[in-house]
């Protein structure tokens, strides 16, 4: 019997517009064009191995890092780049490549995983690009291919509002998964951490092999990578631990097995603004725009998420995915709203996790026969102005870490190292505050406050 | 409504950078966001909020003050007529009570806000809505005597130097409401101590005119305590009729506006708790320890008519409900730490009954006790962080 792990803090946001389990998959699915855009990767600086006109293949390299030159990123399709834009100071913001009609892959020469040592893996994961969808805490950046992780972890299931259910992907892929699992277990000592849903059927993830398997319940954000490791085996001063996207140890396995960059991976369209909400089959880096074009509410101006609600980064309607992400949201961006003394009104379409609103009653079972039961109107506005923090105690109810997350963030406003790394700092990524950022009165930033300051920390430290 | 909006959109490029009335911004956009829910969207981070922002706590917390604030306007009428030996009826005395009171709103808010809008208007801030709350609670603890002038200045001073300069809502160290009762407490001692400020015996606006009858006192209760020579003295009302624990619950006695009624003061208690606004455990720890140490002082106390006053009638006389409900839950200067409400409110309860019966100077304790524990609140967090600190440094050694 696995480990089980509870949790009661926390918060499940109910958003309409779940995706059906139905995956879409044609290849005009795949957009003309696609882009890498080195922002994504957080812990890196680009330097650029191709020029415009060049010609690549799937798995090719397109840029490189300029501490670890053996760290690749690779083209996800083969063709000719098509552009290379670059911004102040000529950073590159992106590489788009114009996608042949027929793929051809970079062969790679691999062997069965069970012959090679964790150093051999690790130098072909590098080259084949593959690395970059390896992070490491603390810091929440690219692992570092120089340390050896206390632990992986790998989470197997999403808690964010509408988030894809892996399980559901994974079907007809286990082969693949367990090659990637065999593969990344040969970087460190213990074996990978698997998080598993409490109380799910899941059978295709209980029956991977070679992992030690933990079952957690609890609301969002216990799905967290983060979460499950403060629980399981806590990050202290100087602790490494790696995680990987369950769809990112598919890459790997694949790699394995077949001996060819294939990014190919099943996205959820979700959100409250989308007429048919299902899954697609894409691939890594590419635009939006051929799915989600003719399947949303036109009406009003919306706003497009890769990612979920919570932490997802805001893209254009023909922006391009996040390499990470495997979910797309839409809702309504809401800047043409404009509600008169809305802070006095009773705004029963409004949802709060403070009892300033009637939640408590529109909640209710028995309200919710009788009276019908209320679709909370989500949009993008920050509903509020943004002032200095003055409730207390809001952030620790969504947190579910022995963490202070008020004073670590105000630690971290004030730029005091010592104090962040004390108050658990190593331990955090932007995503695990995003709830107490969604509950903030004071409507205050607090994954951009995060994220700046684990990047000032790294850079103090290293 | 939309009407409305058209209207406020067609002034806006008036108040913009490079229009006429520049100078007027904050003023603007102050107004605008009180009339409109602002629409700007999230720029980084979590793409949908919370409906609950701090326009929307501050409101709840001015609703807990109304039934108080109604009370007070009332008792205020009551005690002028019982002083005058008038009996008038309900609807009189609670127009006394609301006219006399309502020049103290005016200033609070006008000395107040006019302070805050200037502010923010030179740092290019927005105005932020903390002195609505503030500005509320002034008129409900002064005494309804106190001049109008010295209410202005006393605000003026506390939104100043106990708020501005520390960098405005959320950054105070001292609640701004007590500092200015602080500053009238300490800058006009010979006024602000007597008896004669806690009963309006004036007539207000032509109404009420009337001379106090004979044997009139408007000495509080806790005034009468500090006073007495003997171990338990018959405490009475302003006529020297003999009053208990009911009437200080009801709140029928002299005092500052808003801290009579206990009872009024609870229905606010019961909103903010509801609403999940302020916060019970700082609220509970105030009551026990206040009752804890009355209880104690009770039985082994000196022999003084305050270290005797039994402990219930410590919760319901002075501002003892009001400043545990409403001044020592204020969040941003009470203590910010869970573990460390209980303490910071058990320390203002326990410190408030100190003062009361060991110190001869004032008879009133609970001012100064959440003033002072205003101090020690960063404190208090500082070693519940520790301990936080403490146990996670021991994960390693496991």
């Amino acid at each position: 019997m696995a480990n089980l792990i509870k949790t009661k803090r926390g918060l499940d946001i109910q958003l309409s517009g779940k995706a059906q389990e139905q995956i879409v998959s044609e290849n005009s699915l795949i957009s003309e064009v696609i882009a890498l855009i080195p922002d994504h990767y957080r812990g890196i600086i680009p330097k650029l191995m191709v020029k415009e006109g060049d010609k690549v293949k799937a798995g090719s390299p397109i840029f490189h890092d300029k501490t670890f030159l053996e760290m690749n990123f690779v083209s996800p399709v083969s063709g000719n780049i098509l552009a290379v834009t670059r911004g102040d100071r000529r950073k590159v913001l992106s590489i788009t490549i114009q996608r042949e009609a027929i793929t051809s892959y970079q062969k790679f020469d691999v062997k069965p995983v069970s012959s090679l040592s964790g150093e051999q893996i690790k130098a072909q994961l590098l080259t084949s690009g593959l690395w970059s969808f390896i992070k490491q805490r603390p810091y929440d950046v690219i692992a570092n291919p120089t340390h050896t992780p206390k632990a992986i972890y790998i989470s197997t299931f999403d808690t964010a509002p509408l988030a894809p259910d892996y399980e559901f992907i994974l079907k007809g892929q286990t082969a693949d998964f367990q090659a990637g699992i065999d593969a990344i277990q040969k970087l460190t000592f213990r074996k990978v951490q698997l998080g598993i849903k409490a109380g799910t059927a899941s059978t295709d993830f209980r029956a991977t092999k070679n992992v030690e398997i933990t079952e957690y319940d609890g609301k969002h954000p216990i799905g967290n990578v983060g979460i499950q490791i403060h629980h399981t085996n806590p990050i202290n001063k100087g602790d490494v631990v790696w995680t990987i996207n369950v769809q990112d140890v598919l890459f790997i396995g694949r790699f394995f097995n077949k001996g060819i960059v294939d990014l190919t991976k099943t996205i959820a369209l979700t959100g409250p603004e989308v007429t048919n909400p299902r899954y697609f089959k894409t691939l890594v880096g590419s635009n939006i725009e051929p799915f989600v074009k003719s399947n949303i509410n036109s009406t009003k101006t919306l706003r497009f998420i890769s990612g979920n609600v919570l932490s997802g980064l805001q893209i254009s309607a023909n922006g391009f995915l996040d390499p990470f992400s495997s979910q797309i949201t839409v809702i309504a961006e809401g800047s043409e709203t404009h509600e008169l003394f809305g802070w006095a009104m009773p705004r029963f379409n409004k949802f709060s996790t403070t009892r300033m609103y009637f939640n408590g009653i529109t909640n209710n079972k028995l309200i919710q026969k009788l009276f019908g039961k209320i679709n909370y109107e989500y949009d993008a506005r920050l509903l509020g102005g943004v002032r200095a923090i003055v409730m207390s105690g809001e952030y620790d109810k969504v947190l579910p870490m022995d963490i202070l997350p008020e004073f670590l963030i105000k630690a971290m406003i004030a730029g005091n190292i010592d104090k962040m790394e004390a108050l658990g700092a190593y331990e955090i990524a932007p995503e695990d505050v995003a709830l107490c950022e969604f509950v903030c009165t004071s409507k205050l930033p607090l994954q951009l406050i995060v994220r700046k300051a684990l990047d000032n920390m790294k850079k103090e430290m290293e | 409504m939309s009407a409305l909006k058209n209207f406020i959109d067609k002034q806006k490029p008036h108040f913009e950078k490079g229009g006429k009335l520049e100078k007027l911004h904050s003023i603007f956009d102050g107004l605008e966001t009180f009339l409109f829910v602002p629409n700007a969207t999230s720029k980084s981070g979590t793409h949908i909020h919370d409906a609950a922002d701090t326009k929307r706590t501050m409101v709840i917390v001015i609703l807990a003050l109304v039934p108080a604030l109604l009370f007070g306007m009332y008792n205020v009428g009551y005690q002028h007529f019982l002083a005058i030996g008038q009996s008038v009826g309900l609807w009189s005395e609670f127009i006394y009570g609301f006219l006399a009171v309502l020049p103290f709103i005016v200033v609070s808010y006008g000395v107040g806000l006019g302070i805050e809008f200037t502010v923010a208007q030179i740092k290019g801030h927005e105005i932020q809505e903390g002195f609505l709350v503030s500005g509320f609670l002034i008129p409900l603890i002064v005494p309804i005597d106190t001049p109008l002038w010295m209410v202005a200045v006393a605000t003026a001073f506390a939104v100043i130097f106990a708020k501005e300069v520390f960098g405005g809502t959320g950054m105070n160290i001292f609640n701004v409401a007590l500092v200015t009762r602080a500053f009238l407490f300490f800058a006009y001692p010979t006024f602000m101590s007597g008896d004669v400020v806690w009963v309006r015996t004036a007539q207000t606006f032509g109404l009420g005119a009337g001379t106090p009858v004979d044997g009139y006192s408007g000495a509080t209760v806790l005034g009468q305590v500090a006073t007495s020579e003997i171990s338990n003295p018959q405490i009475t009302n302003i006529l020297g009729n003999p009053i208990g624990f009911i009437d200080g619950f009801l709140g029928f006695i002299p005092g500052s506006i808003g801290e009579t009624s206990t009872l009024a003061i609870l229905i606010g208690a019961a909103v903010l708790l509801i609403t999940g606004v302020a916060s019970w455990k700082t609220m509970f720890s105030v009551f026990a320890g206040g009752a804890i140490l009355a209880l104690v002082f009770n039985m082994w106390g000196p022999n003084t008519a305050a270290a005797h006053f039994p402990w219930f009638n410590h919760l319901v006389f002075g501002g003892f409900a009001f400043g545990a409900v409403f001044m020592a839950t204020d969040p941003v200067t009470s203590a910010r730490t869970e573990t460390g409400k209980y303490i910071y409110g058990f320390l203002i309860g326990a410190m408030t009954i100190i003062i009361r019966v060991l110190n001869p100077g004032y008879p009133e304790g609970m001012m100064l006790a959440i003033l002072l524990m205003n101090i020690f609140a960063p404190l208090i967090d500082y070693y519940v962080v520790e301990a936080n600190i403490k146990r996670r440094l021991k994960r390693i050694v496991k």
